[in-house]
């Protein structure tokens, strides 16, 4: 069967797993029935313990559902250690479904999986030697994709059933309340966390961090918690702020932000009071500091910034540029660490941020967003989660969520050594042309011909020069050539869901 | 034209490619390594290949560690190589550029 992109899905798979091909970025008015946890009930004087293998053992069965959060980002100490005992016990067909996984992570996944703990995956997404051992068809079943407000809506629904989730956080008290503020492994937002706290049937808390109870503010609540295990260290700080985020000095990339900064300026919605996010790419960044500028020369303020915080967007929170920021995760120290000292920077959950079954979510009402891309093709369909190669290198992330914002801009470079960036077809749709606006690169904007108003006001700009996105393929293509096809074989090793649980596309193994 | 020496010619940066070619005895051997292999992999050799064929180099072993070169690149980086390996660095082989 084909979805309206016309993606060709797998008939078996669609029908085994109940799915419904992708349709339309319309969510509409469907009544959704909400699923809720199982409790054991307790007074709550009994939760701490040190004894994590213990937890692991009473609470881990053969089939069932564990998740993590990925908010220790490069610095987990959490996952591997809770997976490595989950491994010696020798527990086996156990669905994973974190929030997300990182490469710190990739080892013990391919470890687990090799060994038939692991046999079902869900996550935004994967990298590494994990991605590269799914694309080989190291698992039998598809691994499924979702964005984290898909996730969130999983969750809520029971699309994802949560046994056990073993969250690492750098402070509790013994009963459970926790943030993600305070300790030595800060991270900041817990709002990806702050779905498995609230749904899995057991929520296991690790800290190396006891503090007297009752702790405040609690981000996750004693109410929802069922075990404390006191540990050595939950995470390395110096390595949660890497990963994603970098400080860009390249001149092309600066070029890039330059010119979105002058679509956004030059839009409807930069107006007093607007909103917008940015990705973690490196142009996306940028573009913060560019904006700042047009922001105080115009006597512009923002009322919020959403999504993964990054420092520069704190920087205009503290000098008034930004009312609120509404913060799902932190990507570096900075941001991490002011959350405690400011309160206009308000921890979000992955619903509130992104859940499109909901009585609203923030994406809704967000005007901008500046996402990145691995590729973007001449329908304005994005692909960021497969490489050049069709190996599995990416993640979803918010990218789907975001993309519903009413200026959705995605920047790259036009070429990236010898990868074009806009291409005919991309390997993976992951965010569908429909919800893309502008698509800039160094070499010309190009704006989705259904936007027609913004094509006539950027047309109205001196020295701003549209051109179109097949012309932007064509001189790709002029400069690194045409590439041979990439090869597959017949098995699907993963599905790409849009963020209302249809399936948006397919990834096939590669054929080595 | 025979290799007169092993020779090398770019580096492993981004966007360059390495070339390095010694004597050989059985036409011309290209050993890639590239990131782009299964989409440029064709293409990467052919261009080497047709530059190696203009300096009339029969028999040779060719590595190539690609770092998603364009093929100007490869070119310039094949022609320098060659130039080395046949010790004719000091006389230009106008015609091939």
């Amino acid at each position: 069967m084909k979805n309206s992109l016309n993606r060709e899905l797998p008939d078996q798979i669609m029908s085994d797993l109940n799915y419904r091909p992708f349709e339309s970025t319309e969510i509409g008015h469907p009544e959704i029935q909400r699923t809720a946890p199982v409790v054991r009930v307790t007074t709550g004087n009994d939760k701490v313990t040190d004894d994590l293998e213990a937890v692991v053992k009473n609470n881990v069965h053969d089939g069932m559902t564990i998740s993590f959060h990925h908010h220790f980002r490069e610095g987990d100490f959490v996952f591997n250690r809770v997976m490595g005992i989950i491994m010696d016990l020798g527990i086996k067909d156990l669905t994973l479904a974190p929030s997300s996984l990182t490469n710190v992570m990739n080892d013990t996944v391919v470890k687990a999986i090799n060994s038939g703990t692991v046999t079902h995956i869900t996550s935004s997404g994967m990298r590494g030697s994990l991605g590269d051992a799914v694309s080989h068809g190291a698992l039998k079943a598809p691994v499924i994709f979702r964005s984290h407000g898909g996730r969130a809506r999983a969750i809520e629904n029971g699309d994802i059933k949560i046994d056990v989730a073993f969250l690492g956080v750098p402070n509790a008290d013994r009963l459970g309340n926790a943030n993600g503020m305070y300790g030595d492994a800060v991270f900041g937002s817990l709002g990806y966390a702050l779905m498995d706290a609230q749904y899995a049937n057991k929520v296991v808390l690790l800290t190396d961090n006891l503090v007297s109870y009752p702790n405040t503010p609690a981000s996750i609540k004693q109410t929802q918690v069922d075990y404390v295990v006191e540990v050595d260290k939950v995470g390395d700080p110096d390595k949660i702020g890497s990963g994603a985020t970098r400080f860009t000095k390249d001149p092309k990339e600066l070029k890039i932000a330059e010119m979105v900064n002058s679509v956004i300026t030059n839009s409807q919605y930069f107006q007093d009071g607007f909103s917008f996010q940015t990705g973690s790419g490196g142009a996306a960044l940028a573009v913060t500091r560019y904006l700042k500028e047009s922001m105080v020369e115009n006597h512009i303020k923002a009322s919020f910034t959403l999504g993964g915080i990054t420092s520069p967007m704190i920087d205009l929170l503290k000098e008034g540029l930004v009312d609120k920021v509404m913060d799902v995760q932190d990507f570096d120290k900075g941001a991490a660490s002011s959350m405690a000292d400011n309160k206009n920077q308000q921890e979000i959950d992955a619903s509130w941020y992104a859940d499109p079954d909901n009585k609203g979510a923030m994406v809704d009402q967000l005007d901008v967003v500046i996402l990145s891309a691995l590729e973007v093709d001449t329908n304005f369909n994005v692909n960021v989660m497969t490489g050049s190669d069709g190996v599995i290198r990416g993640a979803v992330g918010g990218h789907q969520d975001a993309a519903t914002a009413k200026l959705t801009i995605i920047c790259s470079p036009l070429v990236r050594g010898r990868n074009a960036t806009v291409v005919k077809d991309v390997a993976t749709v992951v965010t569908p042309g429909d919800s893309v606006d502008v698509v800039v690169t160094e070499r010309g904007i190009a704006v989705n011909p259904k936007r027609q108003d913004l094509i006539d006001r950027f047309n109205q700009v001196p020295g701003m020069k549209l051109v179109s996105i097949a012309d932007l393929q064509a001189e790709a293509e002029k400069i690194v050539g045409e590439p041979k096809p990439l090869e597959y074989t017949d098995r699907t090793v993963a599905l790409v869901e849009y963020r209302d649980g249809t399936i948006i596309d397919q990834i096939k193994e590669v054929k080595d | 034209m025979e290799i007169k020496k092993t020779a090398l010619a770019g580096t492993l940066e981004s966007s360059d490619i390495q070339i390095m070619l010694s004597k050989g005895t059985n036409g011309i051997q290209i050993d890639l390594d590239s990131e782009v292999a299964k989409s440029f992999g064709d293409d990467i050799r052919r261009v080497i290949t047709t530059v190696l064929t203009d300096f009339n180099i029969t028999d040779v072993n060719v590595k190539a560690v690609d770092k998603g070169a364009l093929d100007c690149v490869i070119k310039a980086r094949t022609i320098a190589a060659a130039q080395r390996a046949l010790d004719t660095v000091n006389e230009p082989a106008w015609e091939v550029l």
